[in-house]
């Protein structure tokens, strides 16, 4: 099981100058089903299309059964590509586009009937030869597309978000056709998607994608159950994610309460972020627990009600076939293996930056310049600034202070926590508003509350 | 109520009839004085076919015909050729590059042609000097290329762009090399542009008098260029059988491109079901 067909090392690709893929290194084993999942813009598509061949990655190198890939087009590679729109060539019969391949390469007609007219079958399309490719329904113009490229036998199927433009049933049923294909065939799939359920369904292997940067690769178990971080437990499925703090091994502090845990190796009182999928929590007697609070909304979702309860000002989604009534109050319990401890997507709890005093009464940091009276600090000065998440609120762009680029955000029960580039700095913020992630927003600084200290030298982390 | 409508419909059947008579009228009176027996232009004597006869004996325009035939189809062929393979090349530049060429490609087409022409004119004049250049069959077929050119890259390049990027991929994927994927999967997607662009760069060929009038020199003449020099000198009845074989002509094509683009007009709505 071990034989790895394709190696990722280390790539970089560029877009507009802007980093789409950032040092991506990973391996795909031989008849796996490997689906890349990530938000739109996280680079999926991008590596897949550098597998493909339509892409050559700035630096880094990609491996192909242990030859080297980067230069060889993609007529030349083994692999074969459903595309997201299909692609299918519109002057053709079905017959012709899936035999379009094999004619290429000259293969005897008897030989290209057959195996057409096997794969046809393989695709439940036997009887569709002679058809015109803009007949067909769209599921069944996808399923032209996968047979097109499986005829020619790839080594690898790649699969650019192929179920798309197909509404929910034949979605479904397409992924459990899919599946059965790859597993009668035996050949490796790479599958980009940004629907995370689909990825669960199929997957032997998910790779959790975010800004050109791998988050987590495992199985759809280990995704769901063991996410690495805040990012990948909000991604993938419901979750309540909240900040603790680790008193010690197997036991976290939050939400104002103290609760045991099955995470070890973290620092005494280290700051984490915790989990807690809505189906994870139940109900008790509230005379029982330390985890009290008022339920503030009742949906029914069909298979179970999906209550939303405020404990200590934070909010508690929680899936349950028992449904309570608004206004209600409540018990809650998790048991300890269903709190999943996680490290910090940002190291500190405030921002850290270096600044500089630029002229009388003015400090300047990360391109942004404000004034302090009384500063009674020389020009040329190096100071180092301490910057409170609530201190940065996010504003329209023509009244910021500056325009940055949206990382993440992740709802901690309480407001959204931000993950902010400015100037190739990572900057943290606290917001009560939504916003569309992996954009431009603009912030504004509350410059009054920033603490001004003596400059601490580089790398200082706050620590 | 009706009555009102019913006169008003009287009212705009006369003004249409009006607008046609204005239209018509005067392609009428050449086809009618075309089959007249004396040379009178005011005057219907008597029914001829004498006129058509002797047109097909003259040589002077029967060869100015097939040399505008000649030309018409070569250019058209050479155009539609560089155009298609310049609009390939511009579909594929980055946008403010495109938007470049594009301007420099409408210039020759809102460029007045008489402007076009004696520019020519005086291109050929001076590279007569360099390279023994004749006026001539070449300069005239070299014109017209220039000026059909814009028409077929205009009408193969909202095809390229209307095209799914993603089916010249396709081909890559499936084994063609660059060039086999153009041949196989792109062409044909936008042959509906580019037989327009053809058929459009062979009539305004067919069709011009003054780019050629200032390039044709005395040995090479088309139709157009003969017609006019005939007519200086006094109208020739034989002017007006030629004129209506060639409205007849055109008529017919124009009769059968409709019935055909309706046919597939009718086609494409039954495909649709």
């Amino acid at each position: 099981m071990n034989d790895v067909l394709i190696d990722l090392k280390n790539l970089t690709f560029l877009y507009d100058g802007e980093k789409v893929l950032d040092d991506l290194s990973l391996q795909i084993r031989d008849k796996e089903f490997v689906t890349l999942l990530g938000p739109s813009g996280c680079g999926k598509t991008t590596t897949l299309r550098i597998i493909g061949g339509f892409l050559t990655p700035h630096s880094g190198d990609v491996f192909f059964d242990g030859k080297r890939m980067n230069d060889i087009p993609p007529h030349k590679r083994e692999v074969n590509t459903v595309f997201q729109r299909y692609a299918l060539f519109p002057h053709l019969n079905v017959y012709d586009n899936v035999a379009f391949g094999l004619k290429v390469k000259k293969l005897p007609k008897a030989e290209i009937h057959k195996r057409v007219t096997e794969m046809l079958e393989t695709v439940n399309l036997g009887g569709f030869e002679k058809r015109n490719v803009s007949q067909l329904s769209g599921g069944q113009q996808q399923r032209v597309a996968i047979a097109r490229a499986l005829v020619n036998y790839p080594k690898v199927l790649l699969l650019d978000e192929p179920l798309g433009a197909l509404d929910l049933k034949l979605r479904k049923e397409m992924q459990l056709e899919l599946k059965r294909i790859q597993q009668q065939l035996e050949i490796t799939f790479v599958y980009v998607t940004h629907d995370q359920e689909e990825a669960l369904t199929m997957s032997d292997t998910v790779v959790v994608m975010q800004d050109g940067v791998i988050q987590q690769v495992g199985s759809p178990q280990d995704i769901y159950n063991e996410p690495q971080n805040a990012f990948v437990a909000d991604f993938i499925g419901e979750s309540n994610i909240y900040d603790g703090i680790m008193l010690k091994d197997c036991l976290v502090k939050f939400a104002g309460v103290i609760l045991p845990c099955v995470d070890k190796g973290f620092r005494r009182n280290q700051p984490v972020d915790l989990v807690i999928r809505p189906e994870d929590i139940k109900f008790v007697d509230p005379a029982e627990t330390d985890l009290t609070g008022t339920v503030t909304s009742v949906i029914f979702k069909g298979v179970h009600y999906e209550m939303e309860v405020m404990v200590n000002d934070l909010l508690w989604v929680v899936h349950s076939t028992a449904a309570k009534t608004v206004g209600e109050t409540v018990g809650l319990a998790v048991d300890p293996f269903d709190i999943h401890i996680m490290e910090k997507m940002f190291a500190t709890d405030k921002n850290y930056v270096d600044g500089e005093v630029v002229e009388e009464n003015t400090v300047e940091f990360l391109g942004v310049q404000f004034e302090r009276e009384n500063l009674g600090l020389p020009v040329g000065e190096k100071v180092s600034l301490v910057i409170d998440p609530e201190d940065i609120e996010v504003v329209s762009e023509d009244i910021s202070d500056a325009t940055v680029y949206l990382e993440s955000l992740i709802y901690k029960g309480a407001y959204n926590e931000l993950i902010i580039w400015l100037n190739e700095t990572e900057l943290i913020l606290h917001s009560q508003n939504d916003e569309q992630v992996a954009t431009d927003i603009g912030v504004k600084f509350d410059f009054d509350k920033i603490e001004i200290k003596p400059f601490a030298g580089d790398g200082e982390a706050g620590e | 109520m009706t009555k009102v409508k019913k006169k008003r419909r009287v009212g705009s059947n006369l003004y249409l009839g009006l607008v046609f008579l204005f239209l018509y009228l005067p392609i009428i009176v050449m086809m009618v004085f075309s089959f007249n027996e004396s040379k009178s232009r005011a005057n219907f004597t008597g029914f001829t076919f004498k006129w058509y006869a002797d047109l097909f004996e003259n040589d002077l325009i029967m060869n100015s015909f097939w040399n505008t035939i000649l030309i018409a189809v070569l250019s058209s062929v050479i155009a539609t050729i560089l155009g298609t393979l310049a609009a390939i090349g511009i579909s594929n530049m980055k946008k403010a590059a495109r938007k470049t060429v594009m301007n420099g490609t409408y210039l020759p087409i809102i460029n007045p042609e008489i402007v076009t022409g004696v520019s020519l004119c005086l291109l050929f004049v001076s590279l007569a000097g360099f390279f023994g250049l004749q006026f001539g069959f070449t300069t005239v077929l070299i014109a017209h290329i220039t000026f059909v050119l814009p028409y077929v890259i205009l009408n193969v390049l909202p095809k390229l762009r209307q095209m799914d990027k993603s089916i010249y991929e396709a081909a890559l994927d499936l084994g063609c090399n660059p060039w086999k994927a153009y041949w196989k999967v792109v062409l044909p997607e936008i042959m509906p542009g580019i037989f327009a662009g053809f058929l459009m760069s062979f009539t305004y060929s067919l069709d011009d008098f003054i780019i050629t009038y200032f390039v044709s020199g005395s040995g090479f003449q088309t139709l157009p260029v003969t017609i006019y020099g005939m007519v200086r000198k006094k109208v020739n009845p034989q002017i007006n059988a030629l004129s209506t074989i060639l409205f007849v002509v055109v008529l017919l094509l124009l009769v059968l491109m409709n019935i055909k683009s309706a046919k597939s007009a009718k086609k494409a709505k039954e495909k649709n079901y």
